[in-house]
């Protein structure tokens, strides 16, 4: 993480066009594209559940939603803080990836508040599970819908071809997006053994009493 | 053959209920063409048709959202649901009878909304129409899914909103979109791919959710 962050912020040539604000490029895709994937992990372990009817996939699948959910709010502000820098506004509704971004974002608060709701058990389990499936199809459905809606909302679109990447940027945005992957998984594997711990202090506390 | 008579039984069940209570028909009717008479104090007078049938679109689902939650209400509270899933039938029939009423409640309801909105603000074409019928069929075959989650839960009149309405976005780009724009078949399309999506999806997962 340390190293991709030097490589980002020291070593990668500055952006013609755009100067110092596209170095946020080094975070802000890499946190994207990690978000996706704990989305993904989410609904391949729901589906898991779904099929095999294991409690762990359950837990693992909740966990792998809840960081795909908190490096999804991170992608918003990060995203949204390149486009103050780059675009001279707070959001921008042409911007097709912050779009969708949004609409995760209200549709995995959704989820928790699901799982907030019901009781915990198998049937709690199973709906968080169809839940998370429900998200990973709406992912390629809503960004189709918002490059559909482009037409009629703007009917000018706001394209911005970035330059071709040279080969040390390239260097340092694959550092970059090893690093949050992996910062990623030390997450979701603290918080699943933080959840684990908790669950058994719970059950050696009722055996107790 | 059974499959498709059970469907129909849950769906006529559904329908006679509804119909002796007298609630939910006449509530989403008046509720649609209460929010279309609000949406004309909303609108600042310079606006133009085409924020009419956003509006439009902000109805429909909001009316939705209102039948969805009156169909699993008696379902919970007299546990007719527990009944049904013992009953000898496939339990995704359940789904698609209470998606066959939901929508029948809709279109009725619209049957009337659509004129009045066509009088009162901007015309509406086949391509429109189309639209409508593709997008309604999308919320009721979701809705019924979620619906059914949203029951077992605390909160279930909170909860069913905010699990459908990011699911439904796809669906108003697309309706808006048949409404608007000139280049009507691909949103047509859009609605078509999404509706086939979804309710498969919805109608292979319908088990997991009704299950203890």
């Amino acid at each position: 993480m340390g190293l991709g962050l030097a490589l980002a912020l020291l070593v990668a040539p500055e952006d013609a066009d755009q100067g110092i604000s596209q170095r946020i490029f080094y975070l802000h895709v890499p946190i994207a594209l990690t978000a996706y994937f704990c989305f993904g992990l989410g609904a391949w372990k729901a589906l898991l559940y779904l099929w095999r009817g294991e409690e762990r996939h359950d837990l693992e699948s909740y966990v792998a939603v809840h960081q795909g959910t908190i490096f999804g709010s991170l992608t918003l502000i990060t995203g949204s803080i390149w486009a103050k820098a780059s675009w001279g506004v707070w959001w921008t509704w042409s911007s097709n990836q912050l779009v969708l971004f949004l609409v995760l974002f209200l549709f995995y608060c959704a989820y928790f508040m699901l799982r907030f709701s019901l009781e915990e058990g198998a049937r709690r389990a199973r709906s968080s599970a169809v839940y998370a499936l429900f998200g990973v199809v709406l992912i390629p459905v809503s960004f189709l819908a918002i490059r559909l809606a482009e037409d009629f909302i703007h009917p000018t679109v706001f394209t911005r071809e970035g330059p071709q990447m040279s080969g040390t940027m390239f260097a340092a945005f694959c550092a970059m997006w090893l690093a949050v992957t992996l910062l990623a998984y030390v997450l979701y594997r603290v918080e699943l053994v933080g959840k684990r711990l908790s669950t058994q202090l719970r059950e050696l506390a009722e055996a107790l009493r | 053959m059974t499959y498709l008579a059970d469907v129909a039984a849950l769906a006529r069940k559904d329908l006679r209920v509804a119909l002796r209570a007298r609630d939910t028909l006449p509530a989403m009717l008046l509720f649609v063409l209460a929010t279309l008479v609000v949406f004309h104090f909303a609108l600042p007078a310079r606006a133009d048709d085409a924020a009419a049938y956003g509006l439009l679109w902000v109805a429909i689902v909001f009316t939705v959202l209102l039948g969805l939650t009156r169909a699993w209400v008696p379902e919970h509270e007299h546990g007719v649901l527990d009944s049904l899933v013992l009953a000898p039938c496939d339990r995704s029939a359940i789904w698609l009878g209470k998606t066959l009423a939901t929508l029948a409640f809709l279109l009725a309801a619209q049957a009337v909304a659509l004129p009045v909105f066509v009088l009162l603000y901007a015309p509406l074409d086949g391509a429109a129409l189309a639209g409508t019928v593709l997008a309604d069929l999308g919320l009721c075959a979701v809705g019924s899914l979620l619906a059914a989650m949203a029951a077992a839960g605390r909160a279930r009149e909170l909860l069913l909103p905010l699990l459908l309405l990011p699911l439904a976005i796809p669906l108003v780009v697309g309706g808006v979109g048949a409404a608007i724009s000139p280049a009507e078949e691909r949103y047509l399309l859009f609605l078509v791919l999404y509706d086939g999506v979804f309710a498969v999806l919805s109608w292979a997962s319908f088990e997991y959710v009704v299950t203890e």
